[in-house]
């Protein structure tokens, strides 16, 4: 288990970079805590895979260094790095038993036979398939075979981090929930610092303390989920977790007032928006109350989905979806209130305080 | 209108689909949900026209078109890794079904240039699939299929390899596609949601069966059997064997588990005998605080919790598993006992037969 700081990275795939477009990862300065568990967030393309494959050693950066536990491994090949990965697809031997592809790792590294058993059955009790400990991994599914990929990485204590590739792609919903929580028990369980690539946002936010978004090469937040929700330090963020995401309305600002086509709404505190900027206030959907009272708002779509009802409509023109509880009434020309708590000012479409 | 009759397909020992019965209507979306291997793709493959049932028989528009090949049937196909041709730009992509039917030249590009507005794909036309991002490769494969006029259009998980935030706004506008089409929309899928969003009539499938098919928010909230219950529930469905005694649910709990208390039986099952039955009760049903009509407390062991930011899952060790759905952040310590809450007319009752004794109206309060 280590602390993995990156310092000054940036990568670029091409020789000799001009410009910053030329990187497929912005320059980054970050400290990865020991024992930490982490999620890096974003569209495909937004380079996270990128920065994953930096901290495997699968790729050196262009500039900058890499430190576990402050020893430079910028240079070092994975296998140097002792981290395991976990891939988007089952890699098993299929004609091992699940037993035997579990102790891989360990017989490998000639850990003595009565530790590998020991490991072996704690990771196989964890993953709750020792009755299966005996088969041959040809005969498994997907999901199973999954799983022992998952069990392989958990496997040797000594391991600096454990790497995820958006392993849960191949497993059915149903199951997603079940081992996403037993990853969440092997962490608390073993300490080991985790860093997990997905696309997926239920799957960033449930995993991870502390959530890394990325666009374009560059990283737009880190937070822990409540704060990626609550405050979302940038457009982007707001539109991309959440579901439906953030309403983005353009906004005139002036002191502690938002003006929105010809609606005035009052914020909590004055916000001192950059002199020029493009100001907008966002919202998200879990803060817009249909009623009596606000701002007006016509409604295009209500669509049931079990739990809630997302009522779609348009407020001065900009499109605006509302969440309601499970058979909540939609009422007749309803009005929008934004709840104070809930609302967030952008400028250029990052964030600015709003004074308490 | 397609008809399914009594369809069986067996390869080798193995049964891929068992005795399905349906009627899909001219102009509907029909969505058929369940996970991997339920019979999803076997049961496009043979309103395709890919494969031949070993038993039963598919009628289109009244005539019997069992055994009619694919080529000869007026069908769409996407698939879910998307399919382009390579060496085409996007323009004769969309236009080779139309090109192969040797429609007229300006019919073709009318209908790509409609059908690439629908689907925001008209900046692109020139260029080459691979210069495209995944969401409009696939879109592309999309525009192919509609660009074929097609009576009935085959969709077999067409989004699950796209980014999360690229499904969502796909799911929102291909109901808006299909509006007005005429044709038969066949969409398969793993995930309850996307049956929900999408909308239209659910086909629920296990171990190749159908196990329901009706409009898919009636499928949702009265699922005629726990099975299809599970199916249409994510997070998971929370569930447990009970015995009817009097007017308490007595749990009975597998495993090790701790003793739960009794359940009060609603008043609308009151009626039902003394015996074995199995409880119901979706995830976001389960409150951390009193409701307000019904309430019923119980309280479990937590095993995990999870934070998506403006809700968490709260994972506890009652039968194999419960998972409470609750408003805010909450972290409980594993181990915890925490005290949960739910209105005991929203549980769903079934028969040891696991099939619903009597549909819950959980829209009540």
């Amino acid at each position: 288990m280590a602390k993995i700081t990156l310092d000054h990275i940036r990568h670029a795939y091409t020789d000799r970079p001009q410009s910053p477009a030329d990187y497929a990862l912005q320059e980054l300065n970050y400290d990865w805590a020991d024992g930490g568990a982490y999620a890096l967030l974003g569209p495909s393309g937004c380079g996270k895979t990128t920065l994953l494959n930096i901290i495997s050693g699968l790729l050196t950066p262009s500039e900058g260094r890499i430190l576990f536990d402050g020893e430079d491994v910028t240079t070092f090949a994975p296998e140097q790095r002792n981290i395991a990965q976990v891939f988007q697809f089952p890699v098993v031997y299929d004609t091992m038993t699940v037993r035997q592809n579990l102790a891989f790792p360990l017989k490998n590294r000639g850990v003595p036979a009565g530790k590998v058993r020991d490991r072996v059955e704690a990771i196989i009790d964890m993953l709750g398939i020792a009755h299966l400990g005996d088969r041959r991994a040809s005969g498994l599914t997907a999901d199973l075979k999954q799983m022992i990929s998952l069990g392989r990485g958990m496997v040797r204590e000594d391991v600096s981090a454990i790497l995820f590739d958006e392993p849960l792609t191949v497993i059915d919903p149903q199951k997603k929930w079940e081992l996403r929580a037993q990853l969440k028990v092997l962490h608390r369980e073993f300490g080991h610092t985790m860093v997990y690539v997905t696309h997926d946002q239920t799957e960033a936010l449930t995993f991870a303390d502390r959530v890394v978004v990325m666009l374009s090469g560059q990283v737009i937040q880190v937070g822990t989920p409540e704060e990626l929700f609550s405050t979302p330090s940038h457009t982007f963020v707001g539109y991309f977790i959440g579901s439906p995401g953030m309403n983005v309305l353009p906004a005139k600002i002036d002191g502690a007032t938002a003006t929105i086509g010809d609606e005035v709404v009052s914020l909590r505190g004055a916000v001192a928006a950059p002199a020029g900027a493009k100001t907008a206030l966002g919202v998200r959907p879990e803060f817009v109350e249909l009623g009596g009272e606000g701002l007006p708002f016509s409604v295009s779509r209500v669509d049931d989905v079990g739990r809630e009802r997302i009522v779609h409509g348009q407020i001065a023109g900009v499109d605006v979806a509302a969440i309601l509880p499970e058979g909540a009434e939609v009422p007749a020309n309803p009005k929008a209130y934004f709840k104070p708590e809930g609302v967030n000012i952008y400028a250029d479409d990052w964030r600015v305080e709003v004074a308490q | 209108m397609l008809e399914l009759k009594n369809v069986s397909k067996r390869v080798g020992n193995q049964v891929h689909l068992s005795d399905v019965s349906m009627r899909l209507e001219a102009g509907s979306l029909n969505v058929l949900l369940g996970p991997t291997l339920s019979g999803k793709t076997s049961l496009m493959r043979i309103m395709a026209g890919l494969d031949k049932p070993t038993t039963g028989s598919v009628f289109f528009d009244g005539s019997d078109v069992t055994g009619v090949e694919v080529q000869k049937r007026d069908v769409a196909m996407v698939y879910q890794t998307f399919i382009n041709y390579p060496a085409l730009s996007v323009y004769e992509n969309i236009a080779s079904p139309m090109k192969i039917a040797r429609r007229p030249s300006q019919e073709i590009k009318d209908t790509v240039g409609r059908v690439a507005e629908l689907l925001r794909l008209t900046p692109y036309l020139d260029r080459l699939p691979l210069q495209l991002s995944g969401g409009q490769q696939q879109r592309t494969a999309l525009a192919r299929a509609l660009a074929k006029n097609a009576k009935l259009v085959l969709m077999d998980e067409p989004l699950a390899n796209l980014d999360y935030k690229l499904r969502e706004e796909l799911r929102a506008e291909l109901p808006k596609i299909f509006e007005g089409t005429g044709a038969i929309f066949v969409y398969a899928t793993a995930e309850p949601e996307e049956a929900l969003l999408l909308g239209g009539n659910t086909a629920t499938l296990e171990e190749g069966r159908v196990t329901q098919f009706g409009p898919t928010v009636s499928v949702y909230r009265t699922p005629n059997t726990l099975s299809t219950a599970r199916t249409f529930s994510d997070p998971p469905l929370n569930f447990g064997a009970v015995l009817k005694t009097g007017s308490q649910f007595v749990p009975q709990p597998t495993g090790g588990d701790a003793a739960m208390d009794a359940i009060p039986v609603p008043q609308k099952y009151l009626h039902l005998p003394d015996g074995k039955y199995s409880i119901a009760i979706r995830p976001h049903h389960l409150s951390l605080h009193p409701v307000v009509t019904g309430n019923v407390t119980l309280s479990g062991s937590v095993v995990a919790t999870e934070i998506t930011g403006s809700e968490t899952y709260i994972h506890m060790a009652i039968y194999e598993r419960w998972i409470m759905l609750t408003h805010g952040v909450h972290t409980f310590a594993p181990g915890h006992r925490v005290e949960f809450h739910f209105d005991r007319d929203k549980l769903m009752v079934f028969a040891e037969d696991e099939r619903a004794v009597e549909a819950p109206s959980v829209l009540a309060a």
